[in-house]
């Protein structure tokens, strides 16, 4: 037996009885959904809740400095900031020994641009030659723009894709999708919740990009499967809806799994090679799109068994001949 | 076979060739790229700030400043308007965006209202009348902007704004930034390769108002040590190095309006960096009689509240040009000029958001794009091989060159920016373009299985597919086009380099495979697929 292409040697039909499950899968994507909001919101603190607030959101400023060639002393850093009244400094090394990030909140009032200024002659003033890499400053006004146009962003995205799965399809498969999108969007903040506790990932700008991508690409996922769904039904009119679900979802399970993993290689590799900068915006989508296969499955179909479909058989069958009437 | 219609031939070609013309300036190096002749492609993709190192600093117009600016100088004009009509007032005063006053006697106040009526506030937009003028107990007037009234006035003031900054940016002689207009009172500026904003910040965000006013050479430095200021004086700060303030009289005798041209120069005795300046006649002829009526005392030379320099008049200076000897290297002599040539902010403005990379960390970013990139698209290639061998995996990556040509080469064209986010969006891309291929062989293998022909399979395999792959694709373009209404910079980078992969990929997993299974099945009249 030959092993390649490896698709004939897949199995050429699965049949998987994904409706079955789909109780046991719902009750533990409802546990896991619960968890991720209760991360998401605890504590109860604007703007961000549980969530890592990115300076996006949360208003401050980040510089990146370097030192090379020589290896930079954080304490030092934490040292010289001292005396300038800037409340929470957060210094922490990144990339190599010879660079460190810092983090601080502008004081009420202050001018930001000021307070950049200020900050960085008395580093380049304590610790001689020192190159400034990044320096991002968030004002206030602007960084509650961002939250509110961003949180906007994402809420409208889910809207619109209600709305085309209903103009393409029909209300239920709208209401199925926008359930797995609502699944994989809340378990993506969890998962940005659980990251952002590990200091691994801030909640920002590009999250909330990786998150509307994910939106898309579960959709993506969510289309295809419908619209086998849709064709089955009209082909195999008298079966009974879960099995038209299970059939459908068999018949592009090679696909989805193609797919996924295509897109897990490619980001995994983004995720690995990419730098700090797309780490958070990788890893996000990463996750985004095993729960989006996943939520496809077991959330958006399983939602349209619950709701029913229409199914008309005389609609549906071909037109009568003319000399009838 | 599949009935393969001339054009779809002729439209790959075509998409191919210029895919590929379009994409080679970005394989030369700058030299190759510049000796190309003429009718063909130059540009190469527009990296953003975040990938080629720059600053991207976005400004609000204070408005709150403005509007006490503009209050301040009506409230004098009320304060004229009634001495001329011998009207008493007390209590006039500029809070919480009004002005107030008390008219002293109550008989006075409907000549009162009158005067105001006629003295301030003209038609603003729309012929209505730009303030409201409202009474309350004990002769109480309050004068407030009509709202829109004064959103125009702001509108105008960013405008004149941007003017200034251009005229201040055009003679700094840097590498030009893009300075563009955002909502109602926000200016955006971008300067690519500009790793140190602070000297466009301080040429950019200085209101640069310069005004000479005399030094009060009464007051006695007892005064000055313990903040007593007598009446019509201020204490402004000093930076010229000989004394840490001054307290000077409000009056401004000349101001920075009145000046026609500033050079920085150097002093022909001591070989300082000096500022020389012009005066207009009317700076003239006032800078003229005050010099020559005060000869022996001193004058400062007042920038944004700050004495930049305060020497002795030594005598009546009427030429209507001058010096400032102030405390300049030849950088700082050369900004102060070209503040002076553009003019001032007609509205103070404060940085809202800043965002610089350095040069060398773009670069890293490139790199870390590039590599990852490419890892992303060898492991794609392997795996597509893997799954479907040689033929049908290697037509799927011939689409997905194609495909990565169109997307370059667009890119190109259009000078889209390429961001960081920009690069996960083109990785993500990849798996797109792999999913409308899936999509199409699943399919034909599906129909392979109920029975029908090769030849139909094949052309059903399309038809059927191409429904799917487009619904299915249209989802990413809806929230590409959120991402683009909704992001900031990078993020709608992100959203356009999406977006684009998305149209190109449709384009070459339907075309383009189409094409090639065509010239296979022509070449070869196979009776089975290879993948079923």
């Amino acid at each position: 037996m030959k092993f390649w292409p490896l698709i004939k040697v897949l199995p050429v039909r699965t049949h998987f009885r994904f409706v079955r499950l789909s109780r046991l899968f719902a009750t533990l994507s409802m546990v896991a959904i619960a968890i991720s909001l209760f991360l998401t919101v605890y504590p109860f603190k604007l703007p961000c809740g549980g969530l890592a607030c990115g300076i996006d959101f949360a208003g401050g400023t980040v510089l990146e400095l370097s030192t090379a060639p020589k290896a930079i002393d954080t304490g030092q850093v934490r040292g010289a900031l001292k005396g300038l009244g800037l409340g929470d400094v957060q210094v922490q090394p990144v990339g190599g020994p010879s660079s460190a990030m810092i983090r601080f909140q502008t004081p009420a009032g202050a001018d930001i641009s000021k307070t950049v200024a200020a900050v960085q002659a008395k580093l380049t003033q304590s610790l001689g030659t020192v190159k400034f890499t990044r320096a991002d400053v968030v004002g206030a006004k602007v960084s509650g723009e961002l939250l509110t146009s961003g949180l906007l962003g994402l809420g409208l995205a889910i809207l619109l894709m209600l709305l085309y799965i209903w103009f393409r399809f029909e209300l239920q498969f709208g209401l199925g999708a926008v359930a797995a999108l609502f699944h994989d969007v809340f378990l993506t903040f969890g998962l940005i919740a659980i990251m952002g506790r590990l200091g691994k990932i801030e909640f920002d700008l590009p999250a909330v990009a990786a998150i509307l991508t994910i939106i898309g690409y579960s959709m993506n996922d969510t289309v295809v499967v419908f619209d086998r769904m849709r064709e089955n039904l009209r082909k195999y009119k008298r079966m009974p809806l879960g099995d038209v679900i299970d059939m459908s979802i068999n018949e592009m399970l090679t696909r989805t799994i193609i797919t996924s993993f295509t897109a897990v290689l490619a980001l995994a590799a983004l995720a690995v090679f990419g730098g700090p900068t797309l780490y958070g915006l990788s890893v996000i989508m990463l996750f985004g799109i095993v729960i989006g296969t996943y939520s496809s499955i077991y959330i958006a179909a399983p939602v349209i068994l619950l709701w029913g479909v229409k199914r008309s058989d005389e609609e549906a069958e071909p037109l009568k001949p003319a000399t009838q009437r | 076979m599949m009935n393969l219609a001339k054009w779809k031939v002729i439209l790959v070609l075509l998409a191919t060739i210029l895919g590929f013309l379009f994409t080679l300036p970005n394989l030369l190096p700058a030299k190759v790229r510049d000796g190309l002749p003429a009718f063909m492609p130059k540009n190469t993709l527009h990296l953003g700030l975040d990938l080629q190192g720059g600053s991207d600093l976005l400004y609000s117009v204070d408005v709150v400043a403005l509007r006490n600016e503009r209050l301040t100088n009506m409230a004098e004009d009320v304060r004229t308007t009634f001495r001329d009509k011998q009207i008493a007032f007390t209590d006039l005063a500029v809070a919480n965006g009004e002005i107030g006053l008390r008219v002293s006697d109550p008989t006075q106040m409907s000549a009162a209202l009158n005067a105001l009526r006629q003295s301030i506030g003209g038609p603003g937009v729309n012929g209505t009348r730009e303030v409201n003028v409202s009474t309350g107990d004990n002769q109480r007037i309050r004068i407030a902007f009509v709202p829109e009234a004064f959103d125009a006035d702001v509108s105008k003031a960013v405008d004149q704004n941007i003017e200034v900054i251009r005229r201040r940016i055009d003679q700094m002689g840097t590498k030009e930034p893009d300075i563009s207009r955002r909502g109602k009172d926000r200016i955006d500026i971008q300067a690519a390769g500009e790793s140190d904003p602070e000297r466009l910040k301080s040429v950019i965000g200085q209101t640069a108002k310069l005004s000479f006013q005399m030094v009060d050479e009464t007051a006695s430095p007892e005064d000055l040590a313990e903040g007593r200021v007598p009446p019509g004086d201020e204490i402004l700060p000093s930076t010229d190095g000989v004394a840490p303030s001054y307290i000077v009289k409000k009056r401004q005798v000349v101001t920075g309006e009145m000046l026609t041209n500033a050079q920085s120069t150097f002093d022909s005795q001591t070989n300082q960096p000096v500022v020389s300046f012009r005066f207009n006649s009317i700076g003239a002829r006032k800078f003229g009689d005050i010099t020559r009526q005060n000869i022996g005392k001193r004058f400062a030379i007042v920038l944004d509240k700050k004495v930049i320099s305060a020497p002795v008049i030594e005598s009546a200076i009427s030429g209507g040009s001058g010096q400032i000897h102030g405390h300049f290297t030849v950088e700082s002599a050369n900004d102060l000029a070209v503040l002076l040539r553009a003019g001032a902010l007609p509205a103070p403005m404060k940085v809202e958001e800043q965002r610089t990379v350095g040069a060398e960390l773009g670069a890293d970013a490139v790199k870390a794009g590039a590599i990852s990139g490419i890892i992303g698209l060898v492991a794609t290639v392997v795996f597509m091989i893997v799954i479907y061998g040689w033929l049908f995996g290697g037509i799927s990556i011939i689409g997905l060159i194609v495909n990565g040509l169109m997307i370059v080469g667009v890119m190109s064209l259009t000078q889209a920016t390429l961001t960081l986010p920009g690069i996960a969006g083109l990785i993500l891309t990849l798996a797109v373009a792999v999913d409308a291929n899936v999509l199409i062989y699943e399919r034909m293998r599906d129909e392979l299985r109920a029975g029908r022909s090769l030849i139909t399979s094949m052309q059903a395999g399309f038809a059927l597919a191409m429904a799917t792959i487009l619904d299915a694709n249209m989802t990413h373009i809806l929230s590409a086009m959120i991402m683009f209404q909704f992001g900031s910079g990078p993020v709608k980078g992100f959203a356009w380099t999406l977006a684009i992969g998305v149209l190109t990929t449709v384009f070459s997993a339907v075309l383009v495979t189409q094409v090639l299974l065509a010239w296979w099945f022509r070449a070869t009249r196979p009776k089975t697929l290879p993948i079923a």
